[in-house]
């Protein structure tokens, strides 16, 4: 799970870690209420967005005046703000109102795990300001990675030691880096970022933008974060299946997807591209998929105008694939079917439920195996779009 | 042979009266296992389909002689029981239960490193560990499997489902399949497994089932161009992942470049892995060039002579 940069902020603040000065607004109104608490010009006004990118499309500001900054937040607020990160874009439903940090030199720091040590990392880098992926990219050197201790954690000499390398404050640094260490450890983070750390003309550190993704397993321990979360930011049609126990991603095609299991999911996907298509998702009814979820499934890929075909493929375990052809027959009772369904299916009773499926009446097209399927719904997409 | 268990492994069930814990005890049960226990704070005494239920680990082990656990708890109280089961001299836990957050599962691991080295942890977010004929333990559906020489491990459970059910079609027959399980932190690695099976006198071909995320296929891929002679065989899920996105598994995310299927694929050709990029053709591929393979070693064995 995701926060804002102004939730992460005020978390960031609360532990003590140096942020610019600053508050959210929802409306413009409260946009100038805002401005007249910090009581000086220029201000930052920062749209407050799940996705990276958000300077170069226009989402952060520099205002001089309570009327230009009227203007910027009218602006931003109720536009989707489309970046290179994000091309389908994020709806802006508040803006981060900030005073103006003078900065001397951009730093980035973040903690996030190690999935090859098993161990949180401390990563730092004079590169601040770039995108993590882009610093890796232009020099690897220019990345100082240390591995933390997951019961001992970040240990001040470690960051001492990294602070005299960058000729970082060595005091601040340190408190900055163990304090980020504790968010991480206590609020069960995935990541925080601090990028670009600043140190400022007069030589302190402020974290000038901040990010906390959560960890969605330790949500359970976490209700205050969870509360927090701005669901304008989950695609709809992601939210709703999350509500109904589904894994669901829009992808770019044309081919709906239902599929049982994560693994499955994805060698769909990867079968269709090889097949000539495009998936339209990935859809995960989960590995004991039930009447009710598939009957959701089909609601959720038949509500997304570019699906023009749908593939089903179910490897029945544990769940028989008889049950799950009734499961099919009854859902598509439910859900009117308006584009052509090719179904494979496979595993234990997959006789009796290709056989339930031809009686049923209904108009699928049934494949004898993943390759034959995923053809069938390429060539099937292709004639309806 | 075969790896990790065996018809003398014995199981108990951590989580055994939950509803998940119930029916696969009595599946593996049935399967074969030896299912000799189960666990249940506060329902000691009780039986589930004629297994003793004890209140501890401890007394599990006591009184059966279990050497292997198989757990089912919920995830607020799973790291509690792989603790619980690593404490009392357990030597293989098997970890089913999804949705174990990742600082737990870190903390677990480090205990796990630091004070049992030898002990092994599947899991957790997987199906289990099938030795086809022997002992099921885990929730992968028994039938799909058959015995024979080619060691199967795999990331995900449908996939490893359906990889088993197309080796079977073809009367492939498998040593042992294990499924590490889906999450950023977990157990034994797609590289400690490989070397079991290249340990595994039974074990004459390995099929590995990655996904993008994480680097583990590409440190299996290490391992298996400097220690691995028999054929391997691999396939990537993810190829059209887009990056960010978690592809339902928490550990299935590419991030900072790392991770995507196209360098794991890379790695492992080079590595001399026959890399399979089409999963409805993962059986037929593994015939055709084990085929292939028998061949050459015939035809070797009979210039020798």
């Amino acid at each position: 799970m995701k926060l804002h940069e102004h939730q992460a902020k005020e978390i960031f603040a609360k532990y003590g870690i140096p942020v610019p000065e600053g508050k959210v607004a929802f409306t413009v109104k409260e946009a100038k209420e805002v401005a007249e608490e910090l009581g000086e010009f220029p201000l930052v006004v920062k749209a407050q967005v799940h996705c990276g990118g958000r300077g170069k499309a226009g989402g952060v500001k520099l205002v001089n005046s309570i009327d230009e900054l009227e203007e910027v937040v009218s602006k931003l607020l109720g536009k989707v703000l489309k970046t290179f990160q994000c091309p389908e874009g994020k709806p802006v439903n508040r803006v981060l109102i900030e005073k103006a940090t003078p900065i001397d030199k951009e730093y980035y720091l973040a903690i996030t795990l190690d999935r090859s040590r098993s161990k949180p990392v401390i990563m730092v880098s004079a590169a601040g300001g770039m995108e993590i992926e882009e610093i890796v990219k232009e020099n690897p050197e220019a990345i100082k990675i240390e591995p933390i201790d997951p019961e001992l954690g970040l240990m001040p000499y470690q960051a001492r030691e990294l602070a005299f390398e960058l000729g970082l404050p060595v005091k601040e640094f340190t408190s900055i880096a163990t304090k980020l260490y504790r968010i991480y450890s206590e609020l069960d983070a995935s990541l925080v970022e601090i990028n670009p750390l600043v140190l400022t003309k007069d030589g302190s550190l402020v974290a000038l933008d901040a990010k906390l993704d959560v960890d969605d397993n330790a949500l359970f321990r976490q209700k205050e974060l969870e509360e927090m979360e701005d669901e304008s930011q989950i695609p709809p049609l992601e939210a709703e299946a999350k509500k109904y126990g589904l894994n669901y991603i829009k992808l770019s095609g044309n081919i709906g997807c239902m599929v049982n299991g994560a693994g499955l999911a994805m060698a769909t996907m990867d079968i269709i591209k090889l097949a000539g298509g495009e998936p339209a998702n990935f859809l995960d009814v989960g590995g004991g998929a039930n009447v009710e979820q598939i009957a959701n499934a089909f609601r959720i890929l038949t509500a997304d105008p570019d699906v023009k075909a749908v593939f089903i493929n179910i490897f029945g375990g544990i769940l028989r694939v008889d049950r799950l052809a009734q499961g099919l027959i009854e859902a598509s009772k439910v859900v009117e079917l308006k584009v052509p369904v090719v179904v494979r299916l496979e595993g234990t009773n997959v006789e009796e439920g290709m056989r339930l499926l031809k009686e049923s009446g209904l108009n699928f097209i049934t494949a004898k195996d993943m390759w034959e399927g995923a053809k069938k719904a390429v060539e099937l997409a292709n004639r309806g779009g | 042979m075969a790896i990790l268990v065996n018809k003398d492994t014995k199981v108990v069930v951590q989580g055994i009266t939950g509803k998940e814990g119930s029916f696969h005890a009595k599946q593996c049960k049935e399967y074969g296992t030896k299912i000799v226990a189960g666990v249940t704070p506060g329902k000691g005494g009780m039986e589930v389909e004629g297994i003793p239920v004890f209140n501890t680990v401890k007394e599990a082990v006591e009184e059966t002689g279990a050497n292997c656990s198989l757990i089912f708890v919920p995830a607020p109280f799973a790291p509690d029981a792989i603790v619980e089961a690593l404490d009392n001299g357990i030597e293989l836990v098997v970890c089913i239960t999804e949705g174990i957050p990742v600082k737990d599962m870190m903390l677990v691991k480090d205990y796990m490193v630091k004070n049992y080295p030898n002990a092994k942890l599947i899991g957790p977010n997987c199906p289990g560990v099938i030795t086809p004929g022997e002992a099921k333990v885990g929730i992968m559906p028994g039938h799909i499997f058959k015995r024979g020489k080619i060691g199967i491990v795999s990331r995900s459970g449908t996939l490893t489902y359906e990889a088993a059910y197309q080796l079977t079609q073809r009367g492939l027959g498998q040593s042992t399949a294990v499924g590490i399980g889906g999450d950023p932190v977990h157990g034994l690695t797609h590289r400690d497994v490989i070397e079991l099976f290249n340990k595994d006198p039974e074990t004459e071909a390995i099929l590995m089932i990655g996904e993008i995320g994480g680097t583990e296929e590409e440190e299996a891929a290490e391992y298996i161009e400097k220690e691995v002679d028999k054929p391997v065989f691999a396939y990537i899920a993810g190829i059209t992942a887009p990056p960010g996105k978690r592809m339902g598994h928490a550990g299935a995310i590419i991030t900072g470049g790392k991770g995507t299927a196209k360098a794991k694929m890379e790695a492992l050709e080079k590595a001399g892995a026959y890399v399979i990029e089409n999963p409805a053709k993962i059986g037929e591929t593994v015939y055709r060039i084990l085929k292939v393979l028998e061949k050459e070693e015939e035809e070797r064995t009979y210039d020798a002579e």
